[in-house]
């Protein structure tokens, strides 16, 4: 079968290739959704550097992605179930190390191709079925996976006073944590800080928010998530230092290119604990469909932060959809008709 | 139900001593016609495949198929005919023999020598047949198509934005194609190449579905090797 990829190449510059590709075990996917994630647009826009670019390209971007499943040679699979595909990809196992952490695992969009083909080879435990969340809103399911990611290792790591827990960074990733922590601990008391303060009009289901400069002086968290990441990242960790009560747990789940000055001598001071999130494997995938599938509301609120969707038919339009994103609030998702 | 016929219908060039049908060709690291045949065995709406060829090539397809494909159980290899419209007719009478023809049923009829076709232009297809009838799948004309009837002199150059290059599939309600095909006499039998051009001069509507740049046929040694150099393992 010839698969058609399309793949970056360089900066802005994306082209076809096609794939002479055999099914062995594999469940063949086609994607109907895909979202536009950070981290594409880093590769995208040429931001991650020429030495990493030239590493890694030319790959297919795009690591959140849903589709519904056109064949399986084994028959586990009906056809046309709808999927959500997993992009973190392990090549062993590991009974402590998660997934996710193993420096072993592939990862889908960085360093191997994205979901962004006519059809995705997708190995049978890395696509999780869902059923009464629509496709759209289904392409978040990536996104919250990480949460539950970062949700699993707060529950390990954090002591049970959770009175207040405060979110910094009123982003995509600061929704979703929020959104979560709020149905999940409906009588924590679950505060967002932020920077952009119309963004904070989509947060009408937490109990209070602020602007970063206007905090009040006595205010103090029990824990914390920190979903701001780039160069926001240092002032955010730092002010969740300042704010946070002594033994709490930050969970880091924001992305800097460049490294960040940590003022320790208060984490030292406090006893904090520092967690660092990234990405999810099948298990948090299951809990990202359960939760959604639960919860009708969620469903709801998730669809609320899809701030465009646009139609793809060919390279022309995937251009667009990525110039779009930079300049969307929330997110961009495309509707895969290529 | 919605059935394909791949048309195999190519007879061959001459490669060292023995004629080879472009559609048995490698290309990457199978048969020019297996990568085609994979794409409708992938969709999931296409309930049968059709494999339309010589006699003499039926074993030889059967077998490649059944080496480079693990499950063939949707794949049916029938002898074509001696036009591409008796190949057409064939198959359709292989389905109104096997399984009777619904009033409904759709053929999806495709060259085997384009391999590139994509599950979009598969689905388009269907969809745009069930809901008119007929369809055709074209690509914008890049080039100006120049006219001469005499091979000599120019007698026309059509408006350029009228005009589309004809890919392949050609989709149709089957009932409707058959009945068509029935009014013809047997001298529009014989000038008609083309399925599409049957219902253009009897009055029908053939609507267009978008095809690809790469929906390329392959029908020449250099088309072989533009279609090998474009493919990676």
């Amino acid at each position: 079968m010839i698969n058609e990829v399309y793949r970056l190449v360089a900066r802005k510059q994306i082209h076809t290739d096609f794939l002479d590709e055999t099914i062995r075990d594999e469940v063949v996917v086609r994607p109907t959704y895909l979202s536009i994630c950070a981290a594409d647009q880093r590769y995208y826009t040429g931001s991650r550097g020429k030495e990493i670019m030239s590493e890694k390209l030319p790959m297919a971007l795009i690591h959140e992605g849903v589709g519904h499943v056109i064949y399986d040679p084994k028959g586990e699979f009906k056809i046309g179930t709808r999927v959500v595909m997993i992009p973190n990809t392990p090549v062993e196992d590991d009974v402590i190390i998660k997934e996710n952490y193993l420096p072993s695992s592939k990862f889908r969009a960085s360093g191997f191709d994205g979901f962004m083909q006519n059809v995705v080879l997708m190995g049978r435990d890395r696509v999780v079925p869902y059923t009464c969340i629509p496709d759209r809103t289904a392409v978040l399911l990536e996104l919250l996976s990480v949460v539950m990611n970062a949700l699993e290792n707060f529950e390990l790591r954090s002591h049970a006073r959770r009175e207040t827990i405060g979110i910094w960074g009123n982003g995509n990733l600061g929704f979703i944590s929020a959104l979560v922590l709020k149905i999940l601990y409906p009588d924590t008391r679950v505060i967002v800080f932020g920077v952009s303060r119309h963004k904070m009009q989509f947060f009408p289901f937490v109990d209070e928010t602020y602007i970063i400069d206007s905090i009040p002086d006595d205010l103090r968290v029990d824990h914390a998530f920190e979903c701001v990441g780039g160069n926001g990242s240092e002032d955010a960790i730092n002010q969740i230092i300042d704010y946070i009560q002594p033994q709490g747990t930050i969970a880091l789940l924001g992305v800097s290119e460049s490294n960040v000055n940590i003022n320790t001598r208060m984490v030292l001071e406090k006893g904090l604990i520092l967690v660092g999130n990234s990405r999810s494997g099948y298990a948090d995938f299951k809990a990202a469909v359960k939760f959604l599938e639960k919860n009708s509301s969620a469903r709801e609120y998730m669809d609320i932060i899809i701030s465009e969707e646009i139609e793809i038919n060919g390279i022309s339009d995937i251009n667009r959809a990525f110039e779009h994103d930079q300049a969307n609030d929330f997110k961009t998702v495309m509707k895969w008709n290529v | 139900m919605i059935y394909a016929e791949v048309l195999a219908g190519g007879k061959g060039t001459r490669m060292g001593n023995t004629d080879m049908p472009k559609q048995f060709m490698m290309l990457g690291g199978k048969p020019v016609f297996v990568h085609t045949v994979e794409q409708f065995i992938l969709s999931e709406k296409v309930d049968k495949v059709l494999i339309c060829c010589p006699k003499q090539w039926v074993a030889h397809t059967n077998d490649t198929l059944k080496k480079y494909i693990k499950d063939v159980s949707k794949v049916i290899v029938v002898e074509g005919g001696n036009s591409r419209n008796e190949t057409i007719m064939n198959g359709c009478s292989y389905i109104e023999k096997t399984w009777g023809i619904g009033a409904d049923d759709i053929v999806v009829t495709h060259d085997a020598v384009r391999p590139f076709i994509t599950q979009r232009i598969i689905d388009d297809n269907i969809k745009s047949a069930m809901e008119y009838g007929a369809c055709d799948t074209v690509m914008e004309a890049f080039d100006t198509i120049v006219e001469s009837t005499d091979g000599e002199v120019i007698t026309d150059i059509p408006v350029r934005k009228h005009m589309y290059q004809g890919q392949t599939p050609q989709s149709f309600n089957i009932r409707k194609l058959v009945n068509l095909f029935q009014e013809l006499t047997e001298e529009e039998q014989n000038i008609l190449t083309d399925a599409c051009k049957a219902y253009v001069l009897k009055g029908y509507p053939v609507h267009l579905v978008r095809g690809e740049a790469y929906n390329i046929k392959i029908t020449t040694q250099y088309d072989l090797k533009i279609a090998n150099g474009l493919i990676q393992q």
